[in-house]
Order: C-alpha cells, then sequence, then structure tokens
C-alpha cells in the first residue's frame, strides 16, 4: 500500500472515468464542428449536442430545453441567483433567503447583490448542519425573490430538506434555487417531484471533465445572461459549446445515475467503516448528520491539532485529503461551514474531510483509519495545547 | 507538495528539539489557539549560553519548521545573539516561506523572545522592555 495513492477527496474532484473519456473522444478530431454552423460537420456536432441534452435533462426529470450548459458549478450559481434577483429587481422584490453553510459561488454572489440594496437572510443550521424548513417558511416575506438552499452540504455532507424546502416556495410562489453540485450523480434527483425551479450541477464531482456543467431552470423561468455575445444556449448562454465536455457530462451522468443505489450502498458501507473507525481518537467528534450525509462524505474535528499539518503527513503516507483550517484556505478564519454548525475556530482549525468514490477499497479505508489514528496522534504529542489538556490546564471542547 | 521548499518539508517532517525542559531557565509562549497557531519554546541556558531548547507546536507545516529551525538556530549560542534572531533569518535558513506564511516565522521569532524575557525575569536580569514584542499583540490573530 505504501506507494499508492489513496484518493479520498471526491468531493474536490473526481478522476475522469473511462465511459467518459471514451465518450468525449471521437469530439476532438472527427465530430469536431461548430454545432451552429449549418455545413454537415456542424450538424453532427448539433446533433450530439441536443442528444446529450435530452439524457442528461432525463436524469433530473426535466426537459431539454430547461437545461442550459455553462463552465461548471460556479456560473450556473451565479446565473441562478443573479436572473431571480433582477427579476425580482423589475418588480420591486429585494430579499433573499440562502442558508449559513452554502458553497462560496452562492455566498459571494449574494454579498455582490447586497452591495447593490439586496437583503439577504442566511438561515441557521444548528449543530446537526441541516437548514429547517420552518426557518424558510417564517422568512419568506412578500418581498422574497428567491430562495437559494444546496441539495447536499460539500464539506460535512449533509443532505437539506429540498423537497419540503421546495414545496413551501411553491405554496408561497417564491422561486427555489438548489446547488447540486454535490448531490448529482450521488443522490436521486427528480426536479418536478423535488419541486425544484433551478439546480445547478457540476460534471467533475461525478467522474465527468472539469469545466463543464448545467443549469436547470423550469420553464418559465427567466435567465440574464452572465455572458453575453452569440445566441447559444438559446440566447442565455453565449460561447461556442463545449462539445466534448457536454458529451462527457452526458455519459458520466447517466453512469453514475444507473449506478447510484448500488453505489450509495458500496460507498455509505464504507463511510461508515471509516467513521467508525476514527470515532476511537479520543475528543474527535464527526462533524453533520451521522445519517443524513452524502454517502462519500466523512468529516471529523480532532482537538489539540491544526488541519494542514495534518493534510501533509497523511499525504506522506499516500492520502489525498482536505481539510477546513484557516491554514489550508488562506485565510484568517477557518472553515464558515464549521463555524455555522457551532464548532468554535480551536477545533475548526483541526478538521479533515475524506470524501469517498465507488473505486475505493475497505483495504484502502483500514490503512486510512491506522493513518489517521498515528498521525493525530504524533500532532497531538508535539502540540502544546493538547499537552495543556491532559495535564488539566484547558477544558476540553470535545469530550 | 510543492507549497513548501525541501528544507519546510524536512523540518516539518523531521522537526529538531521537540519536546520539553523540565524547570526550564525560561519558557515563552505565543499565538492563539483560536487562530490557528501556538509555539511554546523552552531554554535551559548554563552560563548565558543556552545549552538546550525544545519547542512544542500546535500549527500548520510551516509553523512547525519555524519553531524548529528557530530552535536550531539559537541552540550553543550566547543570550546575547538569540536576542538578535530575525523572523527573516528563520525563513531565509527555511529557503522561504509562503508570503501568507510569513507569521509563522514571526511566531517563532516572538516565542524565543518570549521565553528570554522569561529568563531576564526569573533570574533578576536587567533587560531593554523595548527590545520585545508587546504581547497584546501576540494574541490577536495573525495575517
Ligand atoms: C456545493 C458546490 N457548489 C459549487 C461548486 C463549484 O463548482 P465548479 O468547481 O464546477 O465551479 C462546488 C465545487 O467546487 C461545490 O462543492
Amino acid at each position: 500500500m505504501e506507494n499508492k495513492m489513496i484518493y479520498l477527496d471526491n468531493a474536490a474532484t473526481t478522476k475522469t472515468s473511462r465511459t467518459a473519456i471514451e465518450a468525449m473522444l471521437p469530439f476532438f478530431d472527427s465530430v469536431y464542428g461548430n454545432p451552429s454552423s449549418l455545413h454537415s460537420a456542424g450538424q453532427r456536432a448539433a446533433e450530439a449536442l441536443s442528444d446529450a441534452r435530452q439524457r442528461i435533462a432525463r436524469c433530473i426529470g426535466a426537459l431539454p430545453n430547461e437545461i442550459t450548459f455553462t463552465s461548471g458549478g460556479s456560473e450556473a450559481d451565479n446565473q441562478a441567483i443573479v436572473s431571480a434577483a433582477l427579476a425580482g429587481k423589475k418588480s420591486g422584490n429585494n430579499h433573499i433567503i440562502s442558508s449559513a453553510i452554502e458553497h462560496h459561488a452562492v455566498l459571494h454572489t449574494l454579498k455582490k447583490l447586497e452591495k447593490e440594496g439586496f437583503e439577504v437572510t442566511l438561515l441557521s443550521v444548528g449543530e446537526k448542519g441541516i437548514v429547517d424548513p420552518d426557518e424558510v417558511r417564517k422568512n419568506i416575506r412578500p418581498e422574497t425573490c428567491l430562495v437559494t438552499v444546496m441539495f447536499a452540504n460539500n464539506e460535512i455532507g449533509t443532505i437539506q430538506p429540498v423537497k419540503e424546502i421546495g414545496r413551501i416556495c411553491r405554496d408561497a410562489g417564491v422561486p427555489f434555487h438548489t446547488d447540486a453540485v454535490q448531490a448529482a450523480g450521488h443522490l436521486d434527483i427528480d426536479v418536478s417531484e423535488q419541486n425544484i425551479d433551478m439546480l445547478s450541477v457540476s460534471a467533475h464531482k461525478f467522474h465527468g471533465p472539469k469545466g463543464i456543467g448545467f443549469l436547470y431552470a423550469k420553464k418559465g423561468i427567466r435567465l440574464s445572461n452572465i455572458i453575453e455575445g452569440g445566441a447559444q444556449e438559446r440566447g442565455k448562454r453565449a460561447g461556442t459549446e463545449n462539445i466534448p465536455a457536454i458529451i462527457g457530462m452526458a455519459a458520466a451522468l447517466e453512469e453514475a445515475c444507473d449506478g447510484i443505489e448500488k453505489n450509495a450502498a458500496r460507498i455509505s458501507a464504507l463511510r461508515d467503516r471509516l467513521i467508525d473507525g476514527i470515532s476511537e481518537i479520543p475528543h474527535s467528534v464527526l462533524n453533520g448528520d451521522a445519517k443524513k450525509r452524502l454517502p462519500g462524505n466523512v468529516n471529523f474535528c480532532f482537538e489539540g491539532i491544526e488541519g494542514e499539518s495534518l493534510l501533509l503527513l497523511l499525504d506522506d503516507r499516500g492520502i489525498c485529503a482536505s481539510s477546513g483550517s484557516a491554514c489550508t484556505s488562506g485565510s484568517l478564519d477557518p472553515s464558515h461551514v464549521l463555524l455555522a454548525i457551532g464548532r468554535p475556530h480551536e477545533i475548526a482549525h483541526g478538521s479533515l474531510r475524506l470524501s469517498l468514490s465507488e473505486e475505493n477499497t475497505s483495504e484502502e479505508i483500514d490503512y486510512t483509519i491506522d493513518a489517521v489514528k498515528e498521525v493525530v496522534g504524533y500532532l497531538r504529542s508535539i502540540s502544546p495545547v493538547w499537552r495543556d489538556l491532559i495535564n488539566g490546564k484547558k477544558n476540553y471542547i470535545v469530550q | 507538495m510543492a507549497l513548501y521548499s525541501d528544507k519546510v518539508m524536512d523540518h516539518f517532517r523531521n522537526p529538531r528539539n521537540v519536546g520539553v525542559i523540565e524547570n526550564a531557565d525560561g519558557v515563552g509562549e505565543v499565538g492563539n489557539a483560536k487562530c490557528g497557531d501556538i509555539m511554546k519554546i523552552y531554554l535551559k541556558i548554563e552560563n548565558d549560553i543556552i545549552v538546550d531548547v525544545k519547542f512544542e507546536t500546535f500549527g500548520c507545516g510551516s509553523a512547525i519548521a519555524s519553531s524548529s529551525m528557530a530552535t536550531e538556530l539559537i541552540k550553543g549560542k550566547p543570550v546575547s545573539e538569540a536576542m538578535t534572531l530575525t523572523n527573516k533569518a528563520v525563513s531565509e535558513a527555511l529557503d522561504g516561506l509562503p508570503a501568507y506564511k510569513m507569521h509563522c516565522s514571526v511566531l517563532a521569532e516572538e516565542a524565543i523572545k518570549k521565553a528570554l524575557q522569561d529568563y531576564y525575569e526569573k533570574n533578576g536580569i536587567e533587560y531593554d522592555r523595548s527590545q520585545f514584542p508587546d504581547c497584546e499583540s501576540c494574541a490577536g490573530c495573525c495575517g
């Protein structure tokens, strides 16, 4: 196992699947026409584009012309939020509801809108990291023009009650957007059954290529352009379509959706084995709800150590992981998600996220449990914070 | 990872002088767990020479490496020489730190100064207070 890489950072990005790569290849040097061109080379590309759009729409229970291809999850989030804000502004509605644990693609877009006069309510999530639909109901006002709550959280993996929130928004006549970047291909999505008006997806989180995604917008929702130019995507997103990436995304999404149940069962069993193993470390705590979480997400805080040094030492042991410590984010504060679920700064710095895929094995999981135990133990042995804790000079935050 | 120089990674992976000194002649702790960095330095001083030094650090890779390098730079040196250690000397000895990690070398300098100040205080040695960091500022988040 020593020389092998154990990739446990699938929430950051995934390996592009063989299926996606094979599907893409002909579109680089065989079917390379521009779908806007009238000639046959262009029309072949246009057909492939239309076919991919249909297949993608089918995976989420949408219609093909409700899908707008974007450069990824961030662009889809930006476009969904800005479109709803502009529509709201026209009718004098300038209030938006979201949650404290959204991805920065959502939070920073909302910050910008605040500067332009919008009022934003960020709902708290409680210790489990889950939005209470009742809070959405209570915070909707006559001037609310959008509710945007993510489908599943990228750091702590919590699955949000999207269907209930969507129902509340429907009843109140408020558009509902959900960032489903972490959910697509891993959890069942049906936009009509789940009352979703807009939904953002990114291909590289389900073994598709990077730099491609889409925004679903229910018929009747007006999108505004983020990128101006040609008439691609029904005039809603200019730029020659990235055909190979779109084809790769369609192939990856179909494959992921076909395997959802099988993969979820296998991955969540590995996840629970990893959680059980790491839980044996004293003064460690699982972040996020134990059950309502993505099949592949494990996230812990360890008292007395800092996350970046933990990641570097795990990397030395071949394990690719991630952390919400300030040092790894390049900012002064640790992860806003860990702070939102009530973790004090001191232990939010000592966080570790391990995110699994169907390629991980139980041997890898067992090796990782041992490595995490060893590295946490070592870092504690050189930590003055840990010494103060074991000597009773400070009180443990995590029991 | 290309984030750090080989020197930083070496001192991070194999830190020199880790541990504690019982009945140390000077102890200095700086940083704040809230900010994600705490360094503690222990000094053993005989005839004005730093005969032993140990450290404990809670922090990122560059914090651990900076502490390790700082202890190497003052071990065996007269107190007066240790007093002149700068964060720049620490980062240069590590073949540089990323800009946003420079505060780790600052913490290392401050931790050593604080341990030396403790030594002066404990032994009733006169010293120039202006040479020491104002430790109100050590508690603030570093940048
Ligand atoms: C929840 C969530 N939203 C949005 C994004 C951004 O997606 P992309 O990297 O495709 O822009 C990510 C991933 O980085 C994510 O996890």
